[in-house]
């Protein structure tokens, strides 16, 4: 479905793509804390970044992996914040297990959702991923017992982190909390793109007829993905939900959705690195330009994406290898 | 029983403004393959320009929509040619990219010229007042509405069963190698058939703008509107559009009616269960 072209993974590299996993994964850990010391004012708006990039990482395991259009991953991370915020109204306070609620609850809507979105393929299924995260939205608004309907879930009182630190006005802990719980994820994404499941996902994408002729069955092996991607965007929910500790009917709304796609596609799909890169620099331009004028927010996304499209159809991420294959002076398709 | 034949009749008229704004996206989507999400966007232009002559120029609503489908045809017709063309070819999500972009950017820029406030097409006294049919009285607008979708229908019907344009669209559509092999201009066909598309997206954007107020989020608003009807009826068959939009009309004006504090929850719940139901579509060709 996407432009991506992988190349071959040849085991003699495998040793060097270990040690450069281990320098990228200490940068994005560095980045985030050069945005704690840098940024101590705007804690609140970073963690969002954070909680947005679990989402963004959780489409991009199903875009970019899997190949599968989605434009209601909304539906997952929704579902995630709404679990976590239930229970933290209902008295589990503990800010781990309420990550682990969300991502349970995201994992499970992943398994619903991949299970009616597997039904069909091209423009139905972009349809199918539509409808759920609208349906989804009006169940919500319309449970205002359980959800606070369009006034948002208010309410929840976190406990401290490991009974120390206080999720506070400032967001100290909220930002770094978020931050190990993003690292931690991305390592793990890491092994799962990598792993055999990974490629068998990869080359379903490719070339699902093939890897029917090898004897997989496609179904289970992208629906398992489906309940990873949940767990990732439920975690990502839950997140949000922690730190602002409101989660409101937009959480799980179409608008977010295709912010996310358009976060994805900006940083590069098929590149969890890209994923990252996308959702912070969507995030911080959003951050400016929207408070000016919302239109003209929007009119630029649009010539964002349209250009994207056009020029740089492998993202952010995918045009930075290109350029930097062409200054080391390799051929195009060659090694890494 | 008088709700119940107002529900029809508005479910009716609802369904078949509908219809004349899917038709185009359903046959440019069977024909060309593109997943055009911008096709909304070319509705609300048609409405924004009838408003604009109707309205600020006083023109007549005959006239609008004359105006409406002209211009939204020119204005669609560079856009066709510098971005929907490089698109032709490229894997679905790129065309989903592409047209969602062009989307925004149209909101974005409408909204500049014409504010965020909701625009009204006038409509001429004919239409405005009430049709008495001896035992219920209609809104003529309605009626207006219905008979312009019978005619789009019929219209459609002859031009793609009985005409020369239709056969080769027909051989495009089947084999598009094999009918340019045979001499079929294929990329006068496409041509025109996008140019038709977009000409009766502006005129539904016009006859329907009672349904479906016109305004810059137009354009996002009923894009999921315009794609579930498509892809419940299947890409490129009329009879298919014409049964989803009838089908789907009267569940969500029904819904409107009797359980409106749902919103569109029944709808998509129909949706799901539908496209769970037909993969392809209702009508939609095996691949």
């Amino acid at each position: 479905m996407s432009a991506v072209i992988q190349e071959p993974l040849t085991l003699p590299r495998a040793k060097s793509r270990l040690w450069r996993d281990v320098v990228g994964v200490a940068m994005v850990a560095a980045v985030g804390l050069g945005g704690y010391v840098l940024f101590p004012d705007n804690l609140a708006f970073l963690t969002r970044i954070v909680s947005v990039a679990l989402l963004v990482l959780s489409l991009d395991l199903i875009i970019g992996y899997c190949g599968i259009a989605s434009l209601g991953q909304a539906a997952l991370y929704g579902t995630g914040a709404y679990a976590a915020g239930i229970a933290c109204v209902n008295g589990i306070t503990e800010p781990f297990t309420l990550v682990l609620i969300g991502a349970g609850a995201g994992a499970a809507m992943g398994l619903v959702t991949g299970a009616v979105m597997l039904r069909a393929h091209g423009l139905p299924q972009l349809v199918l991923s539509i409808a759920i995260v609208q349906l989804l939205h009006e169940a919500a608004n319309k449970a205002s017992w359980l959800t606070g309907g369009s006034d948002g879930l208010s309410g929840m009182m976190p406990a401290p982190l490991f009974g120390l630190f206080e999720f506070d006005l400032w967001g100290r802990s909220a930002y770094l909390f978020g931050l190990g719980l993003l690292v931690a994820v991305f390592i793990a994404l890491k092994f799962v793109v990598r792993s055999p499941f990974g490629m068998i996902c990869r080359g379903i994408k490719e070339d699902p007829l093939r890897v029917s002729a090898l004897g997989i069955y496609a179904f289970p092996v992208l629906l398992k993905m489906f309940v990873i991607s949940g767990a990732v965007a439920g975690a990502g929910g839950a997140l949000g939900a922690l730190a602002t500790q409101v989660v409101g009917l937009d959480s799980v709304s179409f608008e977010l959705s295709a912010n996310a796609l358009v976060m994805l596609v900006v940083g590069g799909i098929g590149n969890l690195y890209g994923a990252l890169i996308g959702t912070v620099i969507f995030m911080s331009i959003e951050h400016v330009v929207a408070a000016i004028n919302p239109f003209h927010w929007m009119t630029l996304v649009g010539a964002i994406l349209i250009a994207a499209v056009l020029f740089a159809p492998r993202g952010l991420s995918g045009t930075l290898d290109e350029a930097a294959r062409l200054l080391k002076r390799e051929p195009k398709g060659g090694p890494r | 029983m008088q709700t119940l034949f107002s529900i029809a009749i508005d479910a009716f008229a609802y369904g078949m403004a509908l219809f004349i704004i899917c038709i185009g996206l359903s046959l440019t989507m069977g024909l060309m393959r593109v997943v055009n999400l911008a096709h909304g966007a070319f509705a609300m232009s048609g409405g924004y320009i009838a408003a604009y002559a109707a309205r600020d120029l006083g023109l007549g609503y005959a006239f609008g929509i004359i105006m409406a489908v002209i211009g939204t045809v020119l204005i669609s017709i560079p856009l066709e040619r510098l971005l929907f063309r490089r698109i032709y070819d490229r894997p679905e999500l790129s065309q989903v990219l592409m047209t969602i972009g062009i989307t925004f950017c149209v909101i974005g820029i409408t909204n500049y010229f014409f504010g965020p406030t909701l625009k009204t097409i006038p409509l001429p006294a004919e239409l405005a007042q009430s049709v008495d049919l001896g035992f219920r009285s209609i809104a003529g607008h309605r009626l207006f509405v219905i008979a312009s979708g019978l005619v789009v229908t019929l219209g459609l019907w002859f031009l793609i069963e009985r005409t020369a344009f239709g056969i080769n669209l027909r051989a495009a559509v089947e084999n598009a190698p094999m009918s340019r092999a045979l001499g079929v201009r294929t990329e006068i066909v496409y041509a025109v058939s996008f140019a038709l598309a977009i000409g009766l997206a502006a005129f539904g954007g016009v006859v329907g703008a009672e349904f479906l107020p016109i305004e810059p989020y137009y354009a996002l608003r009923y894009m999921v509107t315009f794609l579930v009807v498509v892809s419940v009826g299947g890409a490129g068959s009329i009879p298919g559009a014409l049964i989803a939009c009838l089908l789907l009309g009267a569940i969500d004006v029904s819904a409107r009616y009797l359980v409106p504090d749902f919103g569109n929850f029944f709808f998509y719940l129909a949706v799901i269960l539908i496209v769970c139901a037909f993969p392809r579509g209702l009508l939609g060709r095996r691949e």
